[in-house]
């Protein structure tokens, strides 16, 4: 068998750095502004509705304020993030460039004219059907048009990856997968599996009754469409962030990965798991039969395991890191990790709150149990839990190394950036508390509670606490957003030989000794089609052949 | 756990440590007490959610059959449909009143786009879709005022979308 080498980081050229820089620029700019959004909703709901006085430069809604704010944070920073750090960890992982660099550059560019696109409606208010566009409200068919040149972009930007990997394997017969792009591999793999759903909703429906082409939808069979892509796409953005978690998280705190197989077997089982769930976003939905719904629940019961598999890992990870820097004790060895490192803190903070994030999330899973919080304020009190930070916060921690290695320019103000990961920590669970609470006592989410006339006095001091959370979100995304702004801007350059490195963990174990079952492609693929096939088909078939597009569309 | 990495001899090999394979039985057994705990709530005791019910045209719905006369139906024995038509941005009927003790029945559509319905203090909680009936069924033993809200964002006055189950007390309707 072949054994570790030690082999030289990848260095990558200008161009790749600057290919990956771009995904950055598009990413942090659709933060900055969606972020913007956010706490005006959240003041809103505490009475102070500053709307009314943005309306000369044209924000004059709340809800489009709201779609604004889910299209760009949710949607545009997310991928654009994940597509260039998965450049990243494919390149670099495999040591080797792009099998074709031109693709991915049309992938990119695909992606971006998409955005515009969908842009353009949004901010000019003829697509307020927030980032879920249920039908039959309907949007302009630019909207639905620009959101699909985003996923195809990204798909195109996939087959580059899958490229390169097979260009690589050719010549890496015998060796394991490195793990930062393995773990890549799957996300895009699982990607392009699960946005057929939302593809399916968009061309066969949406496209063609916003251009007057046909009269009308089948509203709870574009539900079902949509949901086939709706769940896994939470863990096309989480997944990423475990790939630093596992694969880089551990080297920047001075350690090492725990354990190989057990993170790619996680991997594995998100691929396996993510997708034949999407029935528990529809538990209160009619038209689906109760018995298929139980079927996803205990699926989604099924992809917790590796969420919780990846809490061990991890934490095992950092506790091997922080007994090599002496730390010691059943829970002080988490201080001898190097939080004043904001790339590490903002990691840490952003693992701490997902483990509340993923008990809320079993709360959801839970059939009857949801019919307590399903579409209520405890929903985005739970996925600006995950998404919003346990992925964002992540992300933002990724980038404090990431911009300075991509610049050669030091960190603007790492202080002030560990002051911003805090300050995003403090201000979510000052949100999310107040969303859960007040989801429990049945405020509904997505609604201007500001003008809405059954708001009892008991949720009033609950709204406010929102808008507080919101406020410090607000500071923290400010000072984020001029923290890259600043290092790239800035003349100042590291010396040579300081230059920020890419943060790439060993495994305790060499990932040679993994087995090969845990990396290879095709039985999971299989597995994966399998099991969409048996817990999708029959109801899927049922929906299809009783389709009935009589559902004319409707301005918001 | 050693810090050295195993080379040599070796064979690949599905590697888990101890502490590790136990928490992997404990994520397990919580998982599937979890899973058991869920059904026996929902199968054996009967909190369920709604289920395939019936289709209809939303474009005709509101013109005959039941819904083209939304209010209470009373089926004796403290027993009663309650048909709700949604529409932006209102449900008809506004208020439904009931006696303490009934049990009600909610058929609930939508003439134009996808709505929400959630009883306060209730498990009545339903999305409602164009071109299906959205079906649950309470008892409603404390008097009192519910308002159900329409929790699916529906379009630019979504907040003021609202009504009352009002159930008296004394038995009186």
């Amino acid at each position: 068998m072949t054994t570790l080498k030690p082999q030289p980081t990848y260095e990558m050229t200008g161009q790749e750095k600057r290919f990956i820089g771009l995904h950055l620029v598009v990413a942090i700019f659709a933060l900055a502004v969606g972020s913007l959004f956010g706490p005006l909703q959240a003041f809103e709901w505490s009475g102070l509705d500053l709307y009314q006085y943005l309306e000369p430069i044209g924000l004059d809604d709340y809800y489009k304020g709201l779609t604004a704010h889910g299209v760009l944070n949710a949607l545009v920073w997310t991928t654009f993030f994940i597509t260039g750090f998965l450049t990243l960890t494919t390149i670099v992982g495999l040591r080797r460039p792009l099998r074709y660099p031109k693709l991915n550059q049309v992938g990119f560019w695909m992606m971006v004219v998409g955005l515009v696109m969908a842009a353009v409606p949004i901010l000019a208010g003829w697509a307020s059907v927030l980032y879920t566009f249920y039908p039959p409200l309907e949007a302009s068919w630019a909207f639905y048009l620009g959101l699909t040149l985003v996923v195809v972009g990204s798909w195109i930007e996939g087959y580059g990856f899958f490229f390169t990997y097979i260009a690589w394997r050719k010549e890496n017969q015998d060796v394991r997968t490195p793990f930062i792009a393995f773990g890549g591999l799957i996300t895009m793999a699982m990607w392009q599996i699960a946005t057929l759903g939302i593809a399916v909703e968009i061309l066969t429906m949406l496209l063609p009754y916003s251009l007057g082409l046909t009269s009308g939808t089948d509203p709870e069979l574009g539900r079902t469409f949509f949901w086939f892509t709706g769940h896994p796409l939470v863990y096309f953005w989480l997944l990423p962030a475990y790939i630093s978690w596992y694969g880089m998280l551990p080297k920047q705190a001075g350690g090492k990965l725990f354990s190989d197989s057990l993170a790619r077997l996680a991997f594995w089982l998100f691929l396996l798991l993510s997708i034949p769930v999407g029935f528990h976003h529809q538990f209160v939905d009619p038209g689906i039969p109760s018995g298929w719904k139980a079927i996803h629940a205990a699926l989604t019961y099924g992809v917790a395991f590796p969420s919780m598999l990846t809490l061990f890992t991890v934490v095992a990870s950092l506790e091997y890191a922080a007994s090599r820097r002496g730390g010691k004790g059943l829970f002080g060895w988490i201080r001898a990790l190097p939080w004043n490192d904001p790339s590490v803190s903002a990691q840490l903070l952003a693992g701490i709150l997902f483990m509340f994030g993923g008990i809320g999330g079993i709360t959801n899973a839970s059939y009857d149990v949801n019919l307590v919080v399903h579409n209520t304020a405890w929903i985005p009190g739970h996925f600006h839990l995950t998404v919003a930070t346990a992925v964002t916060l992540s992300f933002m921690g990724i980038s404090y190394w990431l911009v300075p290695h991509l610049t050669g320019k030091p960190l603007w103000k790492p202080k002030w950036a560990l002051v911003q990961t805090w300050l995003w920590f403090v201000g979510m669970v000052i949100f999310s508390n107040a969303m859960h609470v007040l989801g429990l006592l049945g405020a509904p989410r997505r609604t201007e509670l500001g003008t809405a006339p059954y708001v009892p006095d008991e949720w009033n001091g609950h709204l406010l606490r929102v808008s507080i959370g919101g406020a410090i979100l607000l500071v923290s995304v400010i000072m984020y957003v001029v923290t890259m702004v600043r290092t790239a801007a800035q003349k100042e350059r590291v010396a040579v030989g300081e230059e920020v490195q890419i943060p790439i963990a060993e495994s305790l174990r060499d990932p040679q000794l993994t087995p090969l079952w845990l990396d290879t492609w095709r039985p999971w693929i299989i597995g994966t089609v399998l099991l969409i096939v048996l817990a999708y088909g029959p109801q899927l078939y049922d929906q299809i052949t009783n389709a009935s597009f009589s559902s004319p569309g409707f301005g918001p | 756990m050693s810090d050295q990495q195993v080379l040599g001899e070796e064979q690949p090999s599905f590697h888990a440590d101890d502490y590790e394979k136990k928490w992997i039985g404990v994520s397990i057994v919580l998982l599937v007490a979890f899973a058991v705990t869920v059904a026996v709530a929902g199968f054996a005791l009967g909190f369920q959610v709604p289920g395939d019910e019936s289709r209809v045209d939303p474009r005709t719905v509101a013109d005959s059959g039941p819904f083209s006369q939304p209010g209470l139906r009373d089926l004796g024995g403290g027993e009663y449909d309650a048909y709700i038509l949604s529409q932006q941005y209102l449900f008809t009927p506004r208020e439904i009143r009931v006696p303490a003790g009934s049990t009600v029945n909610f058929y609930i559509t939508s003439i134009d786009v996808q709505h929400g319905f959630k009883l306060q203090d209730t498990n009545i909680n339903m999305q409602i879709v164009p071109g299906q009936v959205s079906k649950l069924t309470a008892t409603f033993d404390d008097p009192g005022e519910y308002p159900y809200i329409c929790h699916e964002y529906c379009g630019i006055a979504h907040a003021a979308m609202f009504g009352s189950l009002i159930v008296e007390a004394g038995g009186g309707s």
